[in-house]
């Protein structure tokens, strides 16, 4: 075992050869360093990317700020070392090592790593090597630290099902202690660690995939998930907090600039809207708001905290915060000549969003943002979208009257039923708003567009749809790349091949972990970053475990398959989304569900919650009547769920 | 308004912050210290903050300056009493004076800096090296692909005796100025020395007149 002053001595031969040398040193203003021998549990928080990128992660500050305020535990940082640290580490035989107190990952009792996108799985396991801890659940005893993983990627784990012990479906705040507390039994008690792993799965919103097996059918299409224990739960039900607890303020200042050097804070959870592309939206239901008063208290002691010179006030979509116009007003009225930045992203396409804007005086340098995905009212209402080009044109108007120049817009290419049509459509779109721009403010008006890949998703209406090809993606960008260009216009798109690569990991099934392994194992590294990213060793990992990629990608799936995620329950019921996923195909829209309940599932999953915190706290309905377990739900027509309006 | 000059050591919980992001740290010690930083006017506001000379990534200092611009005047020592606890570890404070507002910009002010470098490999012949070394007319070298002569930036080089730790030392004072500066690892360097197996330390910044 290698101890925290070999690796200083490593970091002292070792820092002035390497980029950035701070992303590895630690010591920062409100880092946590406790008495390793003095707490029982020792948990590392990995977010599997580069410090520069994992600092910003909201969660795992929130968790490093409620695991250290418990005495007995203490929780570090480690991140993702850039190619030139991890030559360093492998050639000295150095283990990667907690931040804080330079002990190596192998001798944390519990590893978490955030999984908040696809594209960090091959990092994922490189931490696991440079550790020195197995990749594989099977080889680890209980020697090896418990290996935990959480966030949005985990609402399908499989693809990584063979390399994490554990998941955590949903919100991690309180699940995380009840983790910790099962950890500390199993450790005084000695057991296998397979007990270890049997006593997690009993915890609300843990998934532990060696406790179940997945069958195939003859052509390979996903058969159906085995529990090999009877008291393994089927399904897996998401956790959610019943209230948000106050946001986290004590933050650490990072020493070298990192993205969104800021204060972030979410003024609420969950989203009502019900586009259908989006997973976010659908897999962070029920939406439940914080009080002002909370938000405003946050960003106060926030400053104290850190001294940061922005905060970000971050939702799915804050024009729906009930009491956004209140929280705006009061906020910069607070924090008004203390040069505070205050970014509100996620607005709606409407005038009064220019007007919140205006209000938190923000500064016109870094352009206005608004996503209306589609240029086409037939292509609006299939992903239940539905802003008309004549709102955007106002907005817009708003926008550049008010002293904006740049107008960013962000829209979706490669849904199936696009037409080449509804892609120059974006084109027109782009250029009828610069030209709104022109009369106001002549040739200093610009509009940016950013145009990404859809990639359906597990748990949306859409997961049942297929990819574009990567030829009809480059048939589409070329249309772009030719005509949405010229003064004033800019175009922002990612590669087919970028895409590709979450597309086959998003809707992947179990096998999917070879091909994970044997992508690593040829080099694969920080896939997300566009220079990094090796198409061709995923494509050689496919073809070495006999998988085709375009099975995943671009295969249609019938109604009534089941899917490999289909155990893990974000709640919102299948049959929900299977409804939503054939009125997209009639052109059916669905309205904000704040004004109408469609009995999506999470009300009748956490009746009981939803009974003990009645009122403003969550925008779901009210709820009078019993719990209604989730296998009844299934059979129910949506509209007669009894709950009240 | 008042002007701050502060007197900071860098220590080595923040040696391989740069220049910029110290700048960013010292704005923030400000905005936690809750002390009425300025900010400049117009479209872009940045703090008044003014670093009087870099220091190169990975060197420790005892004697850094910076001048400060407060909207309001306040005493001396409410300004120590406020920033002191806000420090970033790495920041140490040292002394925190009023200079008149119509000074010039700090930059303009320094000209040479006081360096102890300490080898962290032993090198043979020190006391041989340094007298060819100071002996030369010219020390031409290349830094960032450009020509330069560094013999007339050092004003002064002497091998001193070495500390319990048993480490060769030198002490430097190298013209330090906005265009033409000395750097110790450069000297290290011409000695036939590495520049990452040297431990610079700045003891002092040394102002005109």
């Amino acid at each position: 075992m290698i101890y925290p002053d070999e690796i200083e001595k490593f970091l002292e031969r070792t820092l002035l050869k390497v980029q950035k040398p701070a992303r590895y040193t630690g010591g920062e203003i409100n880092q946590v360093v406790k008495d390793w021998d003095a707490v029982r549990t020792h948990f590392a928080l990995i977010f599997p990317d580069l410090y520069d990128l994992g600092m910003s992660n909201l969660g795992l500050a929130i968790l490093y700020d409620l695991l250290n305020q418990r005495p007995d535990v203490l929780a570090e940082r480690a991140f993702a070392p850039w190619s030139d640290m991890e030559a360093a580490l492998r050639q000295a035989n150095i283990p990667l090592y907690s931040l804080e107190s330079k002990h190596p990952l192998a001798s944390f009792d519990i590893v978490g790593f955030s999984l908040p996108y696809e594209t960090l799985y091959t990092n994922t396991l490189n931490i696991l090597d440079l550790a020195g801890i197995p990749l594989f659940t099977a080889e680890r005893d209980e020697r090896h630290p418990l290996v935990i993983a959480g966030g949005h990627a985990a609402f399908n784990p499989e693809p990584m099902h063979a390399f994490i012990d554990a998941f955590v479906i949903g919100e991690g705040e309180e699940v995380v202690q009840e983790i910790v507390d099962a950890h500390q039994s199993w450790k005084a008690s000695e057991a296998s660690r397979q007990e270890l792993l049997i006593s997690l799965s009993q915890i609300w919103g843990v998934y532990v995939p060696s406790l179940y097996e997945a069958h195939y059918e003859a052509n390979g299409v996903f058969s159906h998930i085995e529990k090999k224990l009877n008291e393994a739960p089927l399904p897996v039900v998401k956790r959610i907090v019943a209230r948000l607890p106050p946001p986290t303020t004590r933050l650490i200042v990072p020493y070298i600039d990192t993205i969104h050097n800021r204060i972030p804070i979410e003024i609420m959870r969950g989203c009502t809207r019900g586009c259908r592309f989006c997973q976010a939206g659908m897999i962070t239901r029920p939406v439940r708001e914080r009080p002002v008063e909370q938000i405003v208290q946050a960003i106060e002691e926030g400053l104290r905290n850190t001294g940061f010179e922005e905060v970000g006030l971050l939702s799915l979509s804050s024009s729906d915060y009930t009491h956004i116009l209140e929280l705006v007003t009061t906020v910069s009225q607070r924090f008004a000549g203390r040069n505070l930045a205050i970014s509100l992203p996620s607005l709606r396409i409407e005038s009064f969003s220019v007007d919140l804007m205006d209000a938190l005086k923000d500064s016109r340098r870094s352009g206005f943002t608004l996503a209306p995905e589609a240029a086409t009212e037939r292509m609006r209402e299939i992903i239940n979208k539905p802003v008309s080009s004549e709102q955007l044109l106002e907005t817009a108007r708003a926008i550049y009257s008010r002293g904006w120049h740049n107008i960013k817009l962000y829209f979706m290419i490669g849904h199936p039923s696009e037409t080449i049509q509804d892609v120059q459509a974006i084109v027109d779109l782009c250029k009828a708003v610069l030209a709104e721009g022109r009369k106001i403010i002549g040739r200093r008006a610009q509009v940016t567009a950013g145009v990404s890949t859809f990639i359906p998703k597990p748990h949306t209406p859409f997961q049942w749809a297929a990819c574009d090809t990567m030829e009809q993606i480059r048939a589409k960008q070329t249309l772009l790349k030719q005509t949405l260009r010229g003064d004033g216009l800019k175009l922002n798109w990612n590669s087919p091949e970028d895409t590709m690569l979450e597309a086959w990991l998003s809707r992947g099934d179990r096998r999917m972990a070879e091909v994970i392994y044997q992508a690593w194992k040829r080099g694969a590294r920080f896939d997300a970053w566009k220079d990094h990213f090796r198409y061709d060793l995923w494509m050689e990992a496919f073809s070495v475990v006999g998988l085709d990629p375009a099975f995943y990608t671009h295969r249609q799936r019938p109604l009534d398959e089941t899917f490999p995620w289909d155990h893990i329950s974000a709640t919102v019921r299948k049959k929900f989304l299977a409804e939503d996923y054939l009125w997209s195909m009639q052109g059916k829209t669905r309205i904000d569900c704040r004004q109408r309940c469609f009995a999506c599932g999470i009300l009748p999953t956490f009746a009981d919650l939803r009974r003990e915190n009645p009122g403003d706290v969550w925008q779901c309905p009210e709820v009078k009547s019993k719990r209604i377990p989730l296998s009844e739900i299934a059979a129910l027509p949506a509209d007669s769920i009894p709950v009240s309006n | 308004m008042l002007r701050l000059r502060i007197t900071f050591a860098k220590t080595s919980a923040m040696r391989f912050t740069g220049h910029l992001d110290l700048h960013r740290a010292w704005e923030r010690a400000f905005r936690r210290a809750g002390l009425p930083l300025a900010y400049s006017q117009g479209y872009n506001p940045h703090p008044r903050l003014n670093l009087a000379a870099a220091l190169p990534l990975g060197f420790t200092s005892q004697a850094e300056i910076i001048d400060a611009w407060l909207e309001e005047t306040l005493p001396i020592s409410q300004a120590w009493a406020a920033l002191e606890p806000a420090l970033p570890p790495g920041i140490r404070l040292c002394q925190i004076e009023e200079v008149a507002l119509s000074l010039p910009a700090i930059q303009t002010q320094i000209e040479a800096a006081d360096y102890l470098v300490k080898l962290l490999d032993e090198l043979p012949e020190l006391t041989a090296r340094l007298e060819t070394l100071l002996n030369s007319e010219r020390l031409p070298r290349r830094r960032r692909d450009k020509e330069y002569d560094l013999r007339p930036l050092i004003l002064e080089l002497r091998h001193l005796p070495p500390e319990a730790d048993g480490l060769q030392q030198l002490f430097m004072r190298l013209v330090t100025k906005e265009g033409a500066t000395g750097r110790p690892d450069e000297v290290v360097e011409a000695l036939g020395g590495a520049a990452d197996r040297a431990r610079v330390h700045r003891l002092r910044l040394i102002l005109s007149g």
